[in-house]
This record gives C-alpha cells, structure tokens and sequence, in this order.
C-alpha cells in the first residue's frame, strides 16, 4: 500500500491551481499540435523542452503529461475528420473513423474516440501504477552486465522489429549511435568528435538533435512536397453518443485497452500491432459485420482505445528501466536529463515523489482531456484550415527558437540545421526517425555501461555474461533476430499473413465501391 | 500498409532510386571521419577498460561503412525506402527542391545574423521569410505576424524564462 500512498502524495502535487493550470496549457497545447498536420507529440515536447528549463521539474512534467495524452487524441480528430492519419497508428482509425464522418456520424466517432482513449488512459495509468514499481524493484537487483543487456535488447528490439527494412532501421541506428560519440570520454577524458569545439565537449545537446529531426526535418520535408490543394475538413459539431453507440463501443474500448497496454509495454510492440489487431478482433465479434468498411463504431472505438493504452504501456520501461520505446518517451526520457535526473531502475528509489507526481498528472491529464475536448471539438476541426506557410513557417520559427533558448549560442542554429537536413534526408529515403533518437541516447550509456562493468569485473569479458538474466537476455534477443528468418524461410512470417488479410479488406473494399 | 490502394507495381517495371547513392555517401562521410578521429586519440590502455576510447567509434564506423556498402548493393536491385507520407506530404509529386533550398539559404542567413541583428529582427525575417516561401502572398501580414511573435517571444523569454535571447543592434531599445 505504500504505492498507494506515494500516488495521493503525487496527487497532492500535482493537483495545485498552479500545476492544475500547467495541466490544462499542457492537454490544450498537446491536443491543438496534435490536431495540426505534420506535428506529433514527440515533436511538441521536443520544441517545449527549452521552454520548460526555468519552470520546477514537476510542473514540466505535469504539462508532458497533458502533452502525452493531448497529442494522441489530437491525430484521431485528424484522422476522423481528414482521413489523413498523422502517425502509423492511426491509420485504423482513418479508416473506419473517416468513413462514419462521411456518413454524417462524425459526432459520434470523435466522442467514441475520445472517451475510449480516456477509458484506456485510464486504465493504462492504473497499469503503470501498479507494474513499473516493481520492475524497477527488481531491475535495482541487477548488476551491470544485465542492464547492459536489457539496453542492448531495447536497441535492437526498436530498430529490427519496428519498421519495414531492417538495413534502413540498422542505418539510421549507427547514425544515432555515432553521434552519441560526440563529447568527451568518460573514462579518459579526451575529445572525441568534436571537431576541435569546445561547445561540444558535452556531447550534442539531445533538444537540439530532436527539434531538427522532428521539427525541421518535417518542415523540410513538407516543403518539399506541399499539397497544392486546400485540405477537405469534415465539419463537425459537439461529439455525442446515443444509447446503441455506448452499447457497442464500451466492449472494444476495454479489449483494445488489453491489447495495446502489453504490446506497449514490450520493447518492441509498438501501437500499430495492437490497433491492427483490436481492429480484426472486433470486426469478427460484431454482429453489424456488413457495416464494416463502411463506418462501423467498433471500429473506432477498439483502435483508439489500443492506441492511447498502448502510449500508457511505453511509460513502463520508461519509468521502471529508463528505456525509451518509442518517440514521445525517447524525448520525455533527455527532459529528465536536462533536469540532472538520471533515468534508470533507480528513478523510483532516488525520486519518488518527482515520478508519482507524473503517474498522478498522467491521471489528471487524461480526465482533463475529456473535459476539456469534448466541448472543443469544433474548435479544433476549424484547426485543420490553418494555412499552410503559416503552420510550417511557425514550425521553423518555433524550433529556432527553442534551439536558440538551450544554450544562446549560433552553433546550436548550425546544428540545427545540419540535423535538420539529415531528418530531411531520412524522410525522403524512408528511413526510420526512431532507431536514431534511440541511439543518440541509449549508444553513450550502453558504452559507459559496458566499460564500467568491464571495470568491475576486472577487466575479463566473461563476467559479461555470468548474471542469469543478462544471459536470458541475449538469448532472447538471438531468439528475436533469429526467429523472423526462420519464419521466412518456412513462407509463413506473421507479416505476410498480416498484408493478405489486409489485401484482402482493401479488394473487398475496392468491390464494394 | 493500408494505404496501399493502387495494384501492386510490376516488379520488371521497377525503377532504380538512384538517389539513395546520397545515403551511402553520408554513411561513408560519417564513418570516415569517426573512424578518423578516433585513431588520434590516446588508448589509455589499462587492464580494467579493455574497451577503451577507440573501439566504439572505430566499430560503429566500420558499421556505417559496411551498411553503406550493403546499401550500395541493394539499390540497383531496386530496394528502395518508402518515403513519408503525411496529412500535408504527397510523396507522389516530384520534390519541390527549389523551395528547400530557399529555406535553408533563409536558415543560413539566421544564423549569421541572429547575433549581429538580434532575435527580434531576425526571427521577424525567419518567419515573414519562411511564409512568403511557402506560398504565402500576403506579404505585410507575414511580417506582422512574424513581428508579433519575434518580439512577443523576445520578451516572454527574456522575463518570463530568464533567458536573454541576443538583442543585437536593438539592444537597449527593447
């Protein structure tokens, strides 16, 4: 019970007229980027981390918090009324939410998509409340070398599951990797890679590495492929739901919730498994199977709700082990270190009231969220018109402006701009964004962590591999490179069998029409 | 996946995305120079960090090196990376390079300037520039809102934050 007490303490910080306020900027900012095309929330809180530096490091989280859920709701409204999903895992909501939009029921799917994703934030929460104690309970036992192993496995686990090509995802890895060696060696005390510049000799500051990554790189990007024409916005007035959609939707809230919640939680689930799987699932339980494809509730409702708990789920080896799994964590995980905080299994021991803080404004961010979107739906639909130039000159201006806050110095702008290109460059040859934030920040602490535990061991590479965990480890992450070969070689990897049920939906669709 | 609504291309048909030679040039690039840096340092060579400074710089550029070679390999067999697609994003259109160009020459210019003209003036011009590059023909709207923000965001900084952005030319004035 003593978790228990620890969340009314977070509760009692968290829930402040200051902080509350936070609260609300924080799900107000998240839900309006979220809605706006071509910002995610890993981006938001990237281009508010700079922001954030003067302001104590609870009421930062707490706005991270609201940024966290605001965000994921904000690219189901995209979805819904633009049919234009910002991020991969919202492809399904695209799909069904769109098509209910069009038969006149955009009401209906935005409210289910709202108060399932509070469902499961909700429950997600109340997941992570109870699992990531006592993980990190038990990661505070191990030694160095299984910690090793575990951000080893994250960091393949990321680049070789997510993703479609495996060389692109290695690719983009060893770029990550290779400028988390920029900065002095720990050990030794020398340079490496600084060019000769004393204002490397930290490393790259990991804000200025994902403002250009996500934000300028985006721009960039969208520059160089702007849509000419103007965006067709499905008008929508204040989101409801008669008596038959809460009949059907509250089934595939709560098994989307079970199934975005552990695949969440996985280092390498992802939320499009879970939101593809939930979408199947509920197409083969309903009894309005012919609605399908045509706008069916469910198929909104168990989609949004794996989505949001599967958002839930990646805080768990965030808090319990300090491994980011996916963007928006990656990029919570460096505010932590620019509040000298080091993530890790320790987090809960060494703060504890900072990080049930957080799970507590987690709770009150998503009942905000409710509260606050149900209401402004049409606000946020009017959203989607925002001219364009604006929107991406505002998203150069805005990241400048953080790059520039970090440190006032005309380097970070140059920085900003080199990784602002290499984002530019990745998104026009599909490789992946996630293996490189991964790797600026897990390939320096995999390195000291190696060293150090090379250093308690003597020296001797054997005391590597003598904790039993570090070996289930790698025997899994062999067991993980491993097994989609083997499968493929037998003709039935779970990937294909995924494309040809989609295949299928698509030319069932395509008949239909 | 889903999106994926046009038939399947014919694979003999398939073109050859040359431009990913762009990538392997990049690869090498970098691998290069961190496999090059890291022979200047001093190994430090002690009994207890067998690993010392060298070798992860030296493996993750020899790693690069590799990848970019096996990259090599597998363009003109027509691998090819999916492009992003976005709300805003037509990857099917040809790329607008021109316009990119202009924009990273409008960032070069911001970052000589910021110092010199100060944030207020040149966030204005990012901004301003930044719109009427994209399309937007409004041109006195585009500086006052860009005015707007500069200055708004100057003072916001500066009092709200603590954190003094470069005054530049304007300094003593704002």
């Amino acid at each position: 019970m003593e978790n228990l007490d620890w969340l009314l303490q977070g509760f009692e910080q968290a829930a402040t007229p200051m902080n509350l306020l936070y609260a609300v900027i924080g799900v107000l900012l998240g839900t309006a980027v979220g809605v706006l095309p071509g910002i995610g929330p890993a981006m938001t809180v990237a281009l508010l981390l700079p922001v954030t530096y003067n302001v104590s490091p609870s009421a930062a989280f707490i706005m991270f918090a609201g940024i966290f859920y605001g965000g994921m709701y904000g690219g189901s409204t995209t979805s819904i009324l633009l049919n234009t999903p910002g991020e991969s895992s919202s492809v399904i909501t695209a799909i069904e939410g769109n098509k209910m939009a069009k038969a006149g029921r955009a009401a209906q799917a935005l409210a289910t998509a709202a108060i399932g994703s509070f469902v499961a934030g909700a429950i997600g929460t109340a997941l992570l409340a109870a699992f990531a104690p006592p993980i990190s309970r038990f990661a505070v036992t191990l030694g160095a070398p299984s910690y090793l192993a575990i951000m080893l496995f994250a960091l393949i686990a990321v680049t070789a599951v997510l993703g479609a090509s495996k060389l692109r995802g290695a690719i983009s890895l060893f770029l990550g990797l290779a400028i988390g060696i920029v900065g002095i060696d720990f050990l030794t005390g020398q340079p490496r890679a600084t060019f000769g510049l004393p204002q490397l000799s930290d490393g790259i500051d990991i804000v200025v590495i994902a403002v250009a990554i996500f934000a300028v790189g985006e721009a960039l990007w969208v520059a160089a492929h702007l849509r000419r024409r103007p965006a067709d916005v499905i008008p929508v007035g204040r989101p409801w739901m008669g008596r038959e959609d809460w009949r059907r939707s509250w089934k595939p809230w709560l098994r989307g919730t079970a199934y975005g919640f552990p695949f969440g939680a996985l280092p390498a689930g992802g939320a499009e498994l879970p939101t593809f799987l939930s979408y199947i699932t509920e197409k083969k339980l309903s009894k309005h199977k012919g609605e399908f494809g045509r706008g069916a509730i469910e198929g909104v409702a168990g989609p949004e709700a794996a989505n949001n708990a599967s958002a839930a789920g990646t805080l768990v080896p965030m808090l319990s082990l300090g491994l980011p799994t996916n963007a928006t964590a990656a990029v919570m995980l460096t505010a932590f270190v620019s509040y000298g905080i080091q993530p890790g299994p320790t987090l809960f021991e060494k703060e504890p009231l900072l990080i049930w803080t957080l799970i507590a404004s987690l709770f009150i961010g998503n009942f905000m969220l409710l509260v606050l979107n149900l209401p402004l739906a049409p606000l946020w639909a009017k959203l989607l018109r925002t001219p364009r130039p604006y929107l991406y000159a505002g998203i150069l201006f805005f990241a400048t402006l953080g790059a520039l806050a970090v440190n006032v110095q005309p380097l970070d702008l140059a920085l900003l701009l080199v990784f602002g290109l290499l984002g530019l460059m990745m998104r026009r040859f599909g490789l992946p964004v996630l293996p490189l934030i991964i790797g600026v920040i897990l390939g320096p602490r995999i390195e000291r962590q190696l060293r150090q535990a090379l250093q308690l061991g003597g020296g001797d590479w054997i005391s590597l591999f003598k904790e039993p965990v570090a070996i289930t480890v790698y025997v899994l992450m062999a067991a993980l490179l491993l097994v989609p070969l083997v499968l493929r070689l037998m003709h039935r990897s779970e990937e294909t069998l995924l494309v040809v049920e989609d295949d299928r939906d698509q030319k069932e669709k395509a008949a239909q029409a | 996946m889903t999106t994926t609504e046009e038939p399947q291309q014919n694979p003999v048909a398939r073109t050859v995305d040359k431009a990913q030679y762009i990538v392997c040039a990049v690869l090498v690039a970098v691998g290069a120079f961190v496999i090059y840096d890291a022979l200047s340092l001093e190994a430090g060579f002690a009994k207890v960090d067998p690993v010392g400074p060298k070798f992860f710089p030296i493996a993750i550029g020899g790693i690069l090196i590799v990848l970019a070679i096996v990259l090599a390999i597998a363009i003109p067999r027509g691998s090819v990376g999916e492009a992003d697609a976005g709300e805003d994003v037509d990857p099917n259109t040809p790329g607008d390079w021109r316009t990119v160009g202009l924009l990273v020459g409008l960032f070069v210019s911001v970052i000589l300037l910021v110092n010199p003209l100060g944030w207020a003036i040149t966030g204005t011009l990012l901004f301003a520039g930044a719109a009427t590059i994209l399309g937007s023909r409004y041109y006195i709207r585009n500086l006052v809102i860009g005015a707007v923000l500069a200055v708004a965001s100057f003072y916001a900084f500066y009092s709200g934050l603590g954190i003094p952005l470069p005054a530049g030319i304007l300094d003593g004035i704002l």
